[in-house]
Order: C-alpha cells, then structure tokens, then sequence
C-alpha cells in the first residue's frame, strides 16, 4: 500500500502536541515541519523557541532548540544567527511574545535586518494563561480583561504586525496568511517557504504573522472559530504579502 | 595585544582587548557610563577580525543576544552598569537555568535608580545574590587593579565555559575610568569543549534542546539539586582571596574591588604606627571565601569591613564569622573613595572604642 502521508522527518517519533484540541498551532508546526524537511535543513537548524503555547516546540521538533526568555526569540535568534552565521536559524512566538513584551527585539531585529526568519501566531489573545486581552484582540473582544469588550477610549488599539514589520527597511519579507481553509494553508506554506528561502539568500529578515483560531479561549467549536477568523479577523488583518524584496520590481 | 610589555590603559580598554584575547566572538552592548568605551573599542575591532558586533537595542537585548550566540559554543559578552545590569537580571536566571556560559562585565556606577556616575560598590548584593527568579548562583570575579581586569576577563571566559555558569566581572567607575601599567601576556587558560552540548545543528545526531523547566517535577527538582551541585564543586575549586599579614594580625580590613587598594595602603600606616593591622581580600565575591574567614575569627582575629556602600559584603563577613570575633563596618554609599587617611582614623576608633557597626563617613 502506497503511504501518501506521514510525520514530518524532522518531528520527533514520540512527539504528542500539547496544544488544545482544534488550535491551529498544530497546523502551523507541521507546516514549518514539512519545509523543514523539504528545503533539507533539519542538520542545520537551530529554533529560538518564545513562551506561550508553542513554549515546548523543542518536544516536538528534533532539532537543536534554544528557550529564550518570554519575548526575547529574536534577540536571542540574533545572537545565535550572529555567531552561527551558516545555520538556518528562525523562532516561532506568539502574538504576546512577538508583539507585545518582545516588540523592541522583534522590530529592531526587522531593522537591523537580520538575516533569521520569524513565525508569529496571532489568535487574538494570550492562549496559555487563559485568554486575556493582547496586542491582537480585535476592537469589542471579550476577554477575561476586556470582560465588557476591547473599545478603544479604554484599552487602545490592537497592532498589525506584518504591516508594521513591512515598513522596517531590513525586512526583506513579510507577509500574513491564515489557516482556516484548506488554499489558505497552501498559501500559508508559500509564505513560510518564501521566509526561510529570504534567509538562505542572506537578504534579511523573513516574517510570517499566521492567524489562527484558539477554540478554547474563544468559547468557540474548532469550526466556529475558523468562521471567526474569515468573518472578524481578516477583515481587520488582511492576508497578504506586505514585502518581498524578491518580488519583480523590488518592494512591494 | 598579546605580550608582556607593560602598557598604560583605561580599565575598560583593558577588559575590552582581554576579551578578544580570550576568543570573544560575539560582543552585545548598549550605552551606559562608566563603561561605554568598552564597547566603542569592540566595534573598532571586532569587525576588523570577521568577528560580530551589535549595537543592541537595549541592555534586555544584549543580554539575550548573548545568551543565543552562546548556546552555540562560541564566546560572547556584554558589558554594562549597574541600573543597566539590573535589566539583565531575567537573563542571568535563565543562563543559569539554561547552563549557559554568559560573561557580563558591570563596571558600577551609584544607585538607587538611576543614580550617578559616581564610582560606588553598590551592587555587590545585585551581584551575588542576583535579582532574577528562583535559586540560582552566579560566578563574581572582582578585580582591584588594571593588570585584574585583564587577568579575571580571561579566568571569566575560561570559568563560564568550564562550569557552564554565568559569570560577573565586577568592576566599578574608578577601574573603568583609570590608567595605569598592565600587560596582556598570554591567555593562560586551556580551550573548552563545548562539543557535547553546543547547538550546532542536529548533524549525525538528535536535535538538542537548551532549556531550564519542564512540566516533569521530578526533573525539574533534579535540575536545581544538580545546578547546586555543581556551585559546590564551583566552591571547592575556585573560592580565591588573597590576604596580607594575616598571621599576627588582631585587627583584619576587609574589602572587594578597587577598595582594596586603601585598605592595603591603609594597613602599611597602621603598621608603622605599631598596631597589628592585616588585609584580606575576596576575588571571587560568589563563590564567598565563608570557610577562610571563618577559621580567622576562630583565632580571635577582628575584621574591618570597609566598603563603598551601606554594608553589603559586611553582612556576608558577620554570616562567615558567626559571633567569634567582632566585626566593623567602615562605609559611604558612593561618590569620594574612602580615603586611606579616613580608614585609618576610623580603625584607630576602634580600636580605643572597640566594635562599631556602621562608621558611615
């Protein structure tokens, strides 16, 4: 019989997600997996992992993992990439680690433009401490601080993040997709490809902001919060690629 | 650099170009005075050698920055300040944690908060007692002269490898900022091997994860009992001080760092007047020379503690010699270096007026 699909090489045999049942966390991993795999760089790899819930990424990833303090991946990830220069270096955060306590190392990475690739995932809320308000929750959302909704007399505004990576001029791509459907995650593997391939090219920084649903701290079914991504959160975070100084005609 | 011809440098030139004489490969650093020429220095010189320099965005990032370059095995640094260094102090947890060799080089200026510039030994409970989560130990060399900014930035790099442990190298602004004679001679200590846990790709092996906690409670329990382990054989192999006329000594001045100096010049006029005064120096403040010292107040021996802060070391002193000997603090928070003539006038108060805890001047 012909086997048409398996766990990523590069993911370790024993691995068991610790992410919720029906997050798109596990999408995203496997996705990051598969190029891994694909573009040949388990042997060169090295993760600034972040804290939130892809805190135990090094559990299921076997490949050379480093912790970094709670939005320190990209300091961290410069450090190792500046003395690692030949290895293939990225981090994987989430929206509180990437954009909130971590946005100084984060956007001074993009300006620096430092040549590591960085995943971010956005699901509006901090997942593991129990969804409270974050950088990402969208304008009315309830949160366990925000319990009358986010308004912005109160609270501010939330951030787009790829956006604002594209305006750093060390950013040599950033782009955001979502995973809620089936293109969509084929779009979302181009992105991240597009990301590592900018670092193999040594042309900068390569950013990808994946939204993605979080069921449990949206009190949502795994297919009511896919339909929360379509219909709340790409209107205010529109896919898309916001730079690709690979792209014809340079900037884009 | 490298040769026994003396030269005359600024402490942190000294400290700068020991580093790339110990195989700095990475340099991290933000601005903050007394220490900033280090790393003006390390942008000179370190792209000329093909090595990396980054001007972080903050102290948070610099020493994050450290910690990924070193995880990979190479030799990295940052340098900074006291309300600086008070930034690092998540990352110092964390490199301990993470069994990550980091040096950080504290050249301190006065606090609280922002303070001064003023050279000041206030951080000397920063240091070794640190201000990160959990338990933890930190190595902490303090140097009292040029020629041991150089000597102790080698035995830095050498002790942060060989234990897999943080390291501090405690200076203060007047080191810093002072020239005098030095010479580099040779790192004297032998390469590390870093090979069986350096992150350099899961090539011919399993992929290794560098991290400090888990949700397996026995390990992590198992952890912490190793980390301590560990800091005892730290303790055993590498408690240095240094001591002078100890043995008929009933009076013994006690000072870190660059204080030393007075205490040593201050214990030859105290000599010359007929009293029998001795000087004892920790150089590594963390692991504390606690047995040493101990064992002088068992004979009967009386320590001074003079110090450019309220009583910091002073406490370890009373903690070492437990009620068997009496002990003195001599002190000013910061600013005008205690004079020799002041030490003496305060040690010969004590000795009319016996035992003084706190002779603030």
């Amino acid at each position: 019989m012909q086997q048409v699909f398996s766990i990523p090489k590069c993911m370790k045999k024993d691995f068991r997600y610790t992410f919720c049942p029906g997050c798109d966390h596990g999408v995203a991993v496997r996705l990051v997996a598969e190029l891994i795999d694909e573009m040949e760089l388990q042997e060169k790899a090295i993760c600034s992992t972040c804290v939130g819930c892809s805190v135990f990424l090094y559990n299921f990833l076997d490949i050379d993992c480093v912790e970094a303090p709670h939005g320190r991946a990209c300091a961290s990830a410069t450090g190792v990439k500046r003395a690692q220069p030949d290895k293939f270096v990225f981090t994987y955060q989430g929206d509180g680690d990437f954009a909130s306590i971590g946005l100084a190392e984060s956007m001074h990475s993009a300006l620096r433009g430092e040549n590591f690739s960085a995943i971010c995932i956005n699901n509006t809320t901090y997942g593991m401490t129990g969804g409270q308000m974050g950088p990402t929750s969208l304008m009315g959302q309830k949160t366990t601080t925000s319990p009358n909704g986010r308004n912005a007399d109160y609270y501010g505004y939330p951030i787009k993040i790829a956006e604002q990576i594209a305006l750093c001029d060390g950013t040599a791509f950033s782009a955001r997709v979502s995973l809620d459907t089936i293109p969509n995650m084929v779009k979302a593997k181009q992105a991240i490809k597009k990301a590592f391939e900018v670092q193999q090219k040594g042309l900068g920084f390569g950013f990808v902001e994946i939204l993605s649903s979080c069921p449990t701290n949206w009190k949502m079914t795994p297919e009511e919060a896919h339909k929360r991504v379509r219909e709340e959160m790409i209107p205010v975070f529109p896919l898309g690629v916001f730079k690709d100084i690979t792209a014809s005609g340079g900037n884009k | 650099m490298e040769s026994n011809e003396k030269v005359l440098i600024k402490g942190n030139y000294a400290i700068a170009q020991a580093a790339v004489n110990a195989g700095l490969q990475c340099y991290f650093g933000y601005p903050i005075t007394p220490q900033t020429e280090i790393g003006e220095y390390l942008s000179g010189v370190m792209p000329e050698l093909g090595k990396a320099y980054v001007c972080a965005e903050s102290e948070l990032a610099a020493i994050n920055m450290v910690l990924g370059a070193v995880s990979t095995g190479v030799r990295a640094m940052t340098t900074s300040s006291s309300c600086a260094v008070a930034l690092m102090q998540e990352a110092l947890s964390y490199a301990c944690g993470d069994e990550l060799p980091v040096v950080l080089v504290n050249v301190m200026r006065a606090g609280p908060g922002l303070g001064y510039i003023y050279p000041a030994q206030g951080d000397y409970n920063q240091s070794v007692y640190g201000g990160g989560n959990g338990d933890y130990k930190i190595i902490v060399l303090a140097p009292s002269t040029v020629q041991e900014c150089i000597d102790y930035t080698y035995r830095a790099f050498y002790l942060a490898q060989k234990y897999r442990n943080p390291v501090i190298l405690l200076a203060d602004g007047l080191l810093g900022q002072m020239m005098e004679p030095a010479s580099f001679g040779e790192n004297p200590y032998p390469e590390v091997d870093v090979s069986s846990w350096a992150l350099t790709g899961a090539k011919s092996r399993e992929g290794r994860a560098i991290y400090s906690v888990g949700p397996d409670e026995k390990k992590q329990i198992q952890h912490i009992y190793n980390l301590f382990e560990k800091f005892e054989l730290i303790k055993k192999n590498e408690t240095s001080y240094e001591e002078f006329n100890i043995e008929d000594a009933d009076i013994i001045l006690t000072a870190f760092g660059s204080m030393t100096r007075n205490i040593k010049a201050a214990m030859t006029v105290l000599r010359d007047k007929g009293l029998k005064v001795g000087c004892f120096r920790p150089v590594t403040l963390s692991p504390f020379p606690y047995e040493r010292i101990s064992n002088l107040a068992k004979l009967g021996k009386k320590f001074v503690v003079v110090e450019m802060n309220m009583g910091q070391m002073f406490k370890d002193v009373r903690y070492a010699v437990n009620g068997k000997s009496e002990v003195s603090l001599i002190n000013r928070p910061c600013g005008e270096w205690l004079s020799v003539e002041e030490i003496v006038s305060a040690v010969e108060n004590i000795y009319k007026k016996g035992a003084c805890y706190a002779t603030s001047i």
